[in-house]
């Protein structure tokens, strides 16, 4: 019986794993994990520069300038590998990328650009003083969120 | 045994009667708009508390274009596919043509100037809530907004839910005018629960439905799933959104959340809409979040 019990439960555990094997794909989750880091350095300089345009932070030329600059870095990176097909929610863990991304990609490529743009904007006025902060935060603002109205699933 | 039929017809007859009558419209009289007069600048105001450009702008809109209330946005529920209509103030394919008492019967009661119930999508039963003189200045306001000679689209729904008479015994169900939030609360709370409760209809998606697609008022802004796509939308009761007042005000204004990430999906619009009002509106708004129960 007790066999039977150990017997059943390797019979199992070999079967997860070889389940788990085939759901796997090693590129796909790599890729996620990248963009979700990509993410997070936005949100991180973003908050650089948020904190003073909501008057959490004293402003700071230098400061705001190094996070405006990463921000510029970070919507220069290349989007075609992190984002590979088969990388939406359903077909790949740990993501909340819509299917509708893949369907749309001129327009995900538009929006990315546009990303581009508000970097640019904020890179050329993060010196120049608290207003312009205030003023380039929200085509940034704007350009994060086109992206995940369209193609982001809520929670 | 004929008796018996004669009497089981009658029961019959007599209970379609009264599940006719329970499913009529019930809209206001036109007495009840009477003397009252718009003022558009206040109307603005409710516009965007309102957030209508959120569903009846064209899909894509922004900034200015969000003021031409074409229509045409899909929302797809479970029921089907609803698709927002032209709402400006075009006479033959918009609203242009409404008096005070068929704009005011569609907000508070649902209720089309043909007679027809309207789905829930259009959602009156928060609309319901407001008060006679804000329908009058939301209209005045609209009334002042851009035409568009875009037609509407039917919906695309399978029946029953195509029967719209069917509407009036999920109306006696789920239109209630009442505040969900009670007790004492002070001015700024108030406000902001007229603003979430009356006008911002943050409950259409972030209160779970029952199986008829009811607000569950027991679980009022507890999160669900997603009622228009996939996920869920998120829990925003005290005990889970654990924001400051004046980070969520921030949110509403910005879209940035404390960690600096931003709103998405339809959040997004509602958003777009909230960063037009005084900051106090988005601070009162925040005030009543605090106040509101944590589900059980």
């Amino acid at each position: 019986m007790k066999l039977f019990r150990l017997a059943a439960a390797a019979a199992l555990a070999v079967a997860t794993v070889g389940l788990s094997a085939a759901a796997a794909n090693p590129s796909i989750e790599n890729a996620v994990r990248a963009r979700k880091a990509q993410m997070q350095l936005y949100a991180f300089n973003l908050g650089v520069i948020g904190a003073m345009a909501q008057g959490n932070a004293t402003y700071d030329a230098a400061t705001a300038q190094s996070a405006a600059d990463n921000l510029v870095a970070l919507a220069s990176l290349s989007k075609t590998i992190q984002w590979p097909a088969g990388s939406h929610v359903g077909a790949a863990a740990d993501t909340r990328a819509l299917p509708a991304l893949w369907e749309n990609l001129d327009d995900f490529a538009t929006k990315y650009a546009a990303l581009g743009a508000g970097a640019a904007a904020m890179q050329a006025a993060a010196g120049g003083g608290l207003d312009g902060v205030k003023a380039a935060m929200g085509g940034l603002a704007g350009a994060c969120s086109a992206c995940h109205q369209s193609y982001r699933q809520p929670q | 045994m004929k008796r018996l039929l004669a009497g089981l017809v009658t029961l019959a007859m007599v209970a379609a009667v009264a599940g006719y009558v329970l499913a009529l419209p019930r809209p206001l009289p036109a007495a009840a708009f009477a003397g009252l007069s718009g003022d558009a600048e206040r109307g603005g105001r409710l516009f965007h508390a309102g957030g209508c450009a959120g569903c009846h702008a064209a899909p894509g809109a922004e900034g200015e274009a969000r003021l031409v209330l074409a229509g045409g946005r899909e929302f797809a529920t479970p029921f089907g596919r609803f698709l927002a209509p032209n709402i400006s103030p075009d006479p033959a394919q918009g609203i242009g043509g409404w008096g005070l008492a068929e704009f005011g019967n569609a907000l508070l009661r649902g209720v089309a100037p043909d007679g027809s119930h309207y789905y829930p999508a259009f959602p009156y039963t928060t609309y319901a809530r407001m008060t006679l003189q804000d329908v009058a200045d939301l209209k005045a306001y609209i009334d002042g907004l851009p035409a568009s000679a875009v037609p509407s689209r039917p919906h695309v729904l399978g029946f029953p839910f195509s029967i719209r008479l069917g509407l009036g015994v999920w109306k006696r169900l789920y239109l209630d005018p009442s505040f969900v939030v009670e007790g004492p609360l002070s001015e700024a709370e108030a406000r902001g629960r007229y603003l979430a409760e009356a006008l911002a209809h943050c409950g259409e998606c972030h209160t779970p439905r029952d199986a008829l697609g009811g607000p569950d008022r027991g679980r009022w802004l507890a999160g669900g799933p997603n009622p228009s796509g996939e996920g869920r939308i998120p829990d925003i009761t005290p005990a889970r959104l654990r924001w400051s007042e004046g980070e969520i005000a921030a949110y509403l204004e910005t879209g940035f959340t404390p960690e600096f990430d931003t709103a998405g999906g339809q959040m997004a619009e509602v958003v777009k809409s909230l960063a037009l009002l005084p900051a106090g509106d988005r601070a009162a708004i925040a005030a009543y979040l605090k106040r509101v129960p944590s589900a059980p």
